[in-house]
């Protein structure tokens, strides 16, 4: 399975990954318009942590025996053909099971909307992942790692 | 060769999932006493009104043709010969199988009640899709407004959220002292039972019904054991489950409270493997066998078994209890070990406490073997990582309740491992 990965001494904290996750996401795919016209406020996939120098951004690993998928209460968590797992948000409940499970902490809960926020789709549709695309230090690489 | 399955749940879907990806091609039977498929959790969301019938299913309608599998619904199996290698069902249908996976859940545990028999109208339990369709028409058709619950444990606080949903009021009865008092402490009790309170609803503690008051075969009374007496036409019994045994009792497997299992989901008898509520096996962090009747410990064993089943040699490393619960607003998970008592020196007991967030950690010898997070649960499967790989966190514990927790605080090796997750070679 192709991962996108993260080298820590890379990453310069510039937290760009999260801008384009979210304009990946976003209607018009623009970044201005994203953060603009379209709501603003960023919510992308990605959790960046940083502290002191030390940074970098995660993003889901896409399991192959993927925890939240086996939690899932609904099956709203599934794999696509890819391997890639995706969520169906109208099939959400918000029962948190996958946010009790998955080892990485990478599914944003929206506890108000009792929905899965955000977890990454491997921008999906597009043709590569925007966060590694646009990463200006290549701190986001995408690999292929077993498992 | 035929993979036999009694029972048709998480567990079931997991195993069968398993086995079709080492053999695709030999037959998998399985055995329901249900008429459908559905997620047994759901039962509460369904009660509350927010899942619809049809959305109730946890894979995909295709599941049985894609993997290749005959689900006979609405037959239950009565008995296990293991010498013959045979079940027979309630229809007196006897059917040989070479692999027999036990998966047959849990049943509901009814305690001795005065007055109590199977014909009053008014009493439920709360376990089956039926159960939260039954009780459902029921408040309907006499437009219930209170009810009484028996049990503030899971069961009790799921029916709780269903009936609040409905704008019920209840009282909740139980012998202990605090509502969930298996899966949270004190303090995180309080939150709880502060909420429904102020929602209208009144926790009744250390006390028990004792009798109930029947007329006309309808429930109209419970009567507790301090004597008082609670005027209600509806009451739920949810007091526990226990594994579904009963059928296999003199099989020849061997049953303590569960079924036993080894760390392959395999019984005592040979090509014979069980998984799920039904079962009890390894709690990874009592490092003793319990049974932990929750979702996630059966699809885990359920995948398992299957992959054994099959021919593969995947051992199970056992779980803990693990529960995400959500009642009025208030989300909360937890794991493992949770109540400990603070004048025990073999745990060290860390806390964040404020009026919306409260956190505790359980340590033992430096290592994570309990958390309750209310309030806050972001990021909360760190937790269980750190508890499955039996992470070293007295160098960092001070970081753990902190609102940025997350793999920086993680020793660099460990991190490394997770953010990189391998030597490099690029693509």
């Amino acid at each position: 399975m192709k991962k996108i990965l993260a080298k820590e001494e890379y990453c310069m904290g510039c937290r760009l990954c999260e801008i384009y996750c979210a304009t990946a996401h976003s209607k018009s795919k623009n970044i201005i318009k994203t953060f603009k016209s379209e709501g603003g406020k960023i919510l992308s996939a990605i959790i960046f942590e940083e502290k002191d120098s030390l940074s970098f951004a995660l993003q889901c690993r896409h399991c192959e025996d993927a925890p939240c998928i086996q939690a899932c209460l609904t099956a709203a968590m599934y794999k696509n053909k890819s391997g890639v797992v995706l969520y169906n948000k109208e099939k959400c409940i918000g029962c948190w099971m996958c946010i009790m499970v998955c080892p990485f902490g990478v599914i944003k809960p929206n506890l108000k909307d009792k929905k899965v926020a955000s977890k990454c789709d491997f921008c999906v549709e597009h043709e590569r992942p925007y966060c590694v695309e646009n990463c200006p230090n290549e701190a986001l690489v995408i690999m292929e790692v077993d498992n | 060769m035929r993979y036999l399955i009694i029972g048709f749940s998480t567990a079931a879907v997991s195993a069968i999932k398993s086995i079709r990806k080492v053999d695709p091609k030999n037959e998998i039977v399985v055995f329901s006493e249900e008429d459908r498929l559905y997620s047994r959790p759901l039962i509460s969301y369904y009660l509350a009104g927010k899942i619809k019938d049809d959305n109730l299913n946890f894979v995909d309608e295709k599941f049985e043709e894609q993997y290749n599998v005959k689900v006979f619904y609405s037959t239950k199996v009565i008995s296990v010969d293991v010498k013959n290698k045979v079940v027979k069902t309630e229809k007196n249908e006897v059917v040989k199988y070479d692999k027999l996976l036990i998966c047959s859940g849990s049943v509901p545990i009814i305690p001795q009640i005065k007055g109590i028999r199977d014909n009053i109208e008014g009493i439920f339990t709360f376990t089956k899709l039926n159960d939260a369709k039954n009780l459902l028409k029921y408040i309907y058709e006499n437009k219930i407004k209170n009810a009484v619950i028996l049990g503030g444990g899971l069961i009790g606080i799921k029916v709780a959220e269903g009936l609040l949903a409905r704008g019920i009021k209840f009282k909740i009865v139980d012998i202990a002292e605090r509502l969930l008092s298996n899966t949270f402490d004190e303090i995180a009790s309080k939150y709880l039972e502060e909420k429904l309170e102020e929602n209208g609803c009144q926790f009744v503690k250390c006390n028990t019904i004792v009798e109930l008051g029947i007329k006309n075969k309808k429930l109209v009374y419970v009567k507790l054991k301090d004597g008082s007496k609670i005027t209600t036409n509806l009451l739920i019994i949810a007091v526990g489950v226990r594994p579904n045994v009963d059928f296999i009792k003199d099989s020849g497997i061997k049953i303590n409270k569960g079924i036993l299992v080894d760390e392959y989901m395999r019984t005592n008898i040979e090509n014979i493997f069980a998984a799920g509520d039904v079962v009890e096996s390894k709690n990874s962090i009592l490092d003793e066998n319990s049974v932990i009747p929750i979702w996630p410990v059966a699809a885990e064993q359920g995948r398992i078994a299957g992959l054994n089943m099959a021919g593969e040699a995947e051992v199970y490393n056992g779980l803990y209890p693990m529960n995400s619960i959500e009642i009025l607003d208030i989300p909360s998970i937890s794991f493992g070990i949770t109540n400990v008592n603070p004048q025990d020196d073999k745990y060290k007991i860390i806390v964040r406490q404020e009026k919306k967030v409260y956190k505790k950690i359980v340590l033992r010898s430096g290592k994570v073997v309990g958390v309750i997070l209310v309030g806050n649960i972001e990021r909360a499967g760190i937790f269980k990582l750190l508890i499955d790989k039996k992470v070293d966190v007295s160098n960092f514990e001070d970081e753990l309740l902190k609102d940025n927790f997350g793999f920086l605080v993680l020793p660099k090796d460990f991190r490394k491992h997770l953010v990189m997750m391998t030597e490099e070679v690029p693509m």
